[in-house]
């Protein structure tokens, strides 16, 4: 047992943490969050050049490190609240590619997402609770040489800085995915507004027409692949939230060391002490928690519900974590002023994401 | 980051479940009496004295420790993975208290002559210990400890009274903290460790039965008790860091997670076959199943950590603290889940789960006391860990 990071995994986290804190300050952060896209072309093609966006993807497709890597750098990206399409290329797209994907289809668009040339994005729930296989509506009809697809799909994630889109739709035999150039004729995009400043998109396919070449994997098992795809993707948004919660909580010891009431710093109080120690108990319970999820995936073994057990604590207790910063910091930390209000949004939209903890109850009981 | 155990770890794993396959008490077994209330049992004392010399006999006890010491210098998993299979199979044997707490300290702090002389019974799971900290009005205040030892001679004469000793009525020896200087400032520097016989004349045990209705822990009087200035460990007035360095083993002697893993999964089971498995409790034992999983990390953290050489400092209040409330936790659900039936005596009829429902239940109680309060093991978090100011 090692509950260290390796060298490989701490090269990557100072890589992250550096990039994010050179490229990546506060006023950033809300230039972004206020944006339209939610999305700088220019910071994308600098974090391209430090070959982060091929994390997980194999080498021979262009790609760098492991599950861990990945899962090393996601906390760093969620200690400084990055708003990015990252999570939606690494985890959602080329993670999904790599499950189902032929071998020309990973060599045609992995080498693209790792190169920072291509953004996949993933259209999984029509419903607000949709990542379940009987949510998914969308159909797709045989149609000469291909199929032509119908329907309407909710929180697509990053739609708007997308280059492809990955559809899951009942084709024949089941639930199948198929993957298109997202200015293909007939679909529509129209953003959704979030509070966290994350870019969410309603996307409507109206008889959309697909080559057979764009079936990813096999007709019919496509809920297979989502599965675990979702399963991969879960441990990811977990390691966002974890490094959201241990800023958080950094940020917020800060302020009470500093804050002084009643002749002392707040911090020296018993009454904020214990709220910090169970803080620190939700931050290093979540790392460990995800990380042994992580680690599971990372080396083939079963994980569903290591990574379930992951999902649904983790969740929670960093929505205790925000919620303890915020009756600490008191009316400051109730401003937009404050940088407070961008992790609390993120952390909520992110335990929500992927279906939220319902999808993983069920895997525990 | 790597969460496997090794191919050795896994054998020994599979090598005490065999062992314990056929000699575990088969009664305790069938009834799932928890590792907490063992004492519930009448034989209890009997069983735990058979089989702590069983453990000692195959070097269990003692694995990994220095082979200089009689050790077999195996990882602190091995213990561990020695106590999750005792937990697994309802077994008693394990003492807590000489091998978790006052082995490592002697280790730690104690000299040649007393490791020689006390680590050989404790490996041999023979000579049983208990710790004598808590005064009827110092608990958590350590520091202001009143019982005294008076230099004579060649000896310390105590007196004074100790209480919630746990074990004190069946004990060989016993570690007392004691004030050998009235006048040290802080009151802290004059406190000495010493190891005490507990068959020499002047001390009475008198037993306290908890609200359980079990008896674990006792008061403790002390009569003009003699002890040899050999039996001091760490130096006079210095006892408070062979305390400090032992709590943080104490923190972590016990595995009140697996204890908690064990107790929901027989829950579970108790539920289906009794069609008590709602939605809701459903959802209830998917959280507190996830919460194990994190009580049960943070607890691999410390033992790696001590494999690694590091003294784990908060880590291990943090350990005892989530572990503990978690079982206190699933000891509440667990009536919860039973409805009325929850509330049956153990020796009720009808009584679900051979007793163990309201049994364990009224133990849970003392969870979040034993072994430092639950505050007190916040204080440390935020203060040792976070480095948060004291409030003086």
């Amino acid at each position: 047992m090692d509950f260290a990071l390796n060298e490989q995994q701490e090269m990557m986290q100072t890589l992250a943490r550096d990039f994010l804190a050179g490229e990546y300050p506060e006023k950033v952060l809300r230039a972004v969050a206020e944006s339209e896209t939610g999305f700088d072309p220019r910071l994308w093609k600098k974090l391209a050049e430090t070959n982060l966006l091929g994390l997980s993807i194999p080498e021979e497709y262009g790609g760098v490190g492991d599950f861990l890597d990945l899962t090393v750098v996601l906390e760093e990206m969620g200690r400084a609240c990055f708003i990015s399409p990252f999570f939606t290329a690494v985890a959602l797209g080329a993670g999904t590619i790599l499950e189902a994907g032929s071998a020309e289809q990973k060599a045609y668009s992995l080498p693209a997402i790792a190169g920072g040339k291509s953004i996949v994005t993933l259209a999984v729930a029509e419903t607000s609770t949709g990542h379940f296989a009987e949510g998914i509506r969308s159909v797709a009809t045989r149609a000469g040489d291909g199929f032509a697809i119908s329907g309407t799909k909710l929180f697509v994630p990053d739609a708007q800085a997308a280059d492809h889109i990955i559809w899951a739709a009942r084709a024949e035999t089941g639930i199948t995915l198929f993957i298109l150039d997202i200015k293909t004729p007939g679909i529509t995009i129209r953003p959704l507004k979030t509070i966290s400043g994350e870019k969410q998109c309603e996307v409507t396919f109206e008889n959309v027409r697909v080559g057979q070449d764009q079936v990813l994997g096999y007709i019919g098992q496509g809920w297979g692949y989502l599965e675990k795809v979702l399963e991969r993707a879960s441990v990811a948004t977990c390691a966002e939230m974890v490094g959201m919660a241990d800023h958080v909580l950094r940020i917020t010891l800060d302020y009470a060391r500093e804050r002084v009431a009643f002749g002392h710093p707040i911090g020296a109080f018993q009454a904020i002490q214990h709220r910090f120690a169970d803080m620190a108990v939700d931050v290093d319970g979540s790392r460990f928690v995800t990380y042994q999820a992580a680690w599971r995936i990372n080396s083939g073994l079963p994980a569903e519900r290591e990574v379930a057990a992951a999902r649904v604590w983790v969740t929670e207790a960093c929505q205790r974590v925000v919620n303890s910063a915020h009756q600490i910091h008191g009316a400051i930390g109730f401003t937009e002023d404050h940088v407070l209000h961008f992790y609390t949004k993120k952390v909520r939209a992110r335990g929500l994401s992927l279906g939220g903890i319902g999808y993983h109850l069920g895997k525990l009981s | 980051m790597d969460f496997a155990f090794t191919p050795e770890e896994e054998a020994f794993r599979r090598e005490v479940a065999e062992f314990l396959e056929k000699e575990a008490p088969r009664e305790y077994r069938e009834k799932k009496v928890t590792y907490f209330d063992m004492a519930s049992q009448p034989d209890w004392i009997a069983q735990h004295r058979r089989m702590a010399e069983k453990l000692g006999e195959r070097g269990w006890l003692s694995i990994h420790w220095p082979k200089e010491y009689g050790g077999q210098d195996k990882s602190p998993f091995f213990r561990l993975i020695l106590r999750e299979e005792l937990t697994r199979y309802h077994c008693p044997g394990y003492d807590s208290i000489g091998c978790g707490i006052v082995a490592p300290a002697l280790m730690l702090k104690g000299s040649e002559e007393q490791k020689k002389r006390h680590l050989p019974g404790i490996a041999s799971g023979r000579v049983m210990w208990c710790e004598t900290l808590s005064e009827p009005n110092h608990g958590s205040d350590l520091a202001a400890i009143e019982v005294f030892a008076r230099e004579e001679g060649d000896y310390f004469i105590v007196n004074g009274q100790k209480i919630w000793t746990t074990n004190a009525h069946f004990a060989d020896w016993n570690a007392l903290i004691a004030r050998t200087d009235r006048n040290a400032n802080p009151p802290y520097r004059g406190l000495t460790f010493f190891l005490l016989d507990m068959k020499t004349p002047g001390i009475t045990v008198n037993p306290i039965i908890n609200m359980a209705g079990h008896h674990e822990f006792n008061e403790v009087f002390f009569e003009d008790v003699r002890i040899p200035k050999e039996n001091v460990v760490g130096g006079v007035n210095r006892g408070w860091y062979v305390v400090m360095s032992l709590l943080d083993y104490e923190r972590t002697s016990d595995v009140a997670y697996a204890v908690a893993a064990t107790y929901l999964e027989e829950l579970e089971e108790f539920a289906r076959e009794c069609d008590l498995l709602t939605a809701a409790a459903k959802d209830r034992f998917a959280r507190l199943r996830a919460e194990c999983q994190v009580a049960r990390l943070l607890h691999y953290r410390v033992a790696w950590m001590q494999s690694q050489g590091k003294v784990p400092n908060y880590e291990s209040a943090m350990s005892k603290m989530v572990s503990f409330e978690l079982l206190q936790k699933v000891c509440r659900f667990a009536v919860e889940l039973c409805g009325e039936s929850g509330v049956l005596a153990e020796d009720s009829l009808r009584v679900p789960m051979h007793g163990r429902i309201a049994s364990c239940y009224l133990r849970s109680f003392g969870f979040s006391l034993e072994q430092g309060t639950s505050e007190i093991d916040r204080d440390v978090i935020a203060q040792r860990g976070l480095g948060l100011p004291r409030l003086r």
